[in-house]
């Protein structure tokens, strides 16, 4: 996935109502005016969020007949979700040597200093 | 689990991750202002982090670098944005020699840490740190730091429980 194609898709992500829909078009297809049904908003209120979501890549069109299908797009989500997972996993590895550092006081003198040419 | 709990933020683009630590605040303080207790936690294993300066002061500045596996070197710095002992910090924290002399290109994080005193004596930690753009955050992680992936999070919790 491209940088600025990130962008879109966390502010694709930021709005309630969008991550609503993604939710469901990834459990299941459906036109526009059948997700309309869900939401208080008009048609073209739910059809505008569609188009920013499918900006993003986190969901397609696809012309089924007379109907347009939204259908929703797992791997930009997953690549989304992995980003923010992987800082959320370099601050939980340091959260655990700090810890380390608060049970073993002891070692806190200058000779703990990290052997860098061991 | 002394991790208590993340939260992405994907509209502002932050992370808060919340810990609580068997130590007080005023000992857990020293972790972030001592360099030598510092850089035992700071770098991964595979990239150990040397502070050769530490400033804490408003306006300070921190001079560190990372040596990966091969013996090659990052350099990383940070600016203290506001201290409040042993309560808060607040710092930006970049690439590059110096914050003058910033990595072009690179990102900078701005990091504000709370440290809140629990009723067991220890501390609940809060760590949020906060990038510009997406682009940072990718550049960041593709730089080797990462240590492992997970899926499940916040805001992205909800989108994916329907992927499973």
């Amino acid at each position: 996935m491209v940088v600025d194609q990130l962008d879109r898709v966390f502010a694709a992500l930021a709005d309630g109502n969008r991550r609503d829909i993604v939710t469901r078009v990834l459990q299941q297809e459906a036109s526009v005016s059948t997700l309309a049904q869900n939401y208080a908003m008009s048609f073209a209120a739910v059809q505008k969020h569609v188009s920013v979501l499918e900006r993003a890549g986190l969901v397609r069109k696809e012309r089924r007949g007379r109907e347009q299908l939204v259908r929703g797009d797992v791997d930009s989500v997953r690549v989304a979700a992995r980003l923010l997972g992987r800082y959320e996993d370099l601050w939980r590895a340091r959260i655990g040597r700090l810890e380390d550092v608060l049970a073993h006081p002891l070692e806190e003198t200058h000779d703990a200093r990290p052997q860098h040419h061991p | 689990m002394p991790v208590l709990s993340t939260t992405p933020d994907t509209a502002d683009l932050s992370l808060t991750i919340v810990a609580e630590l068997a130590a007080p605040p005023s000992r857990v303080w020293h972790v972030w202002v001592d360099p030598r207790q510092l850089e035992r936690w700071w770098g991964p294993p595979t990239w150990p982090a040397t502070f050769v300066q530490h400033d804490v002061t408003v306006g300070g500045t921190s001079r560190y670098y990372m040596t990966g596996p091969e013996g090659e070197k990052a350099h990383g710095w940070w600016r203290f944005l506001a201290l409040d002992e042993p309560n808060s910090l607040e710092f930006e924290d970049g690439f590059g020699d110096s914050p003058e002399q910033p990595s072009e290109g690179m990102p900078t994080i701005h990091g504000r840490v709370e440290l809140a005193e629990t009723p067991g004596g220890g501390t609940r930690m809060t760590v949020r740190s906060s990038f510009d753009t997406a682009e940072q955050m990718e550049q960041l992680l593709s730089m080797g730091m990462d240590e492992g992936m997970t899926l499940a999070m916040g805001q992205l919790d909800e989108v994916l429980h329907a992927v499973v």
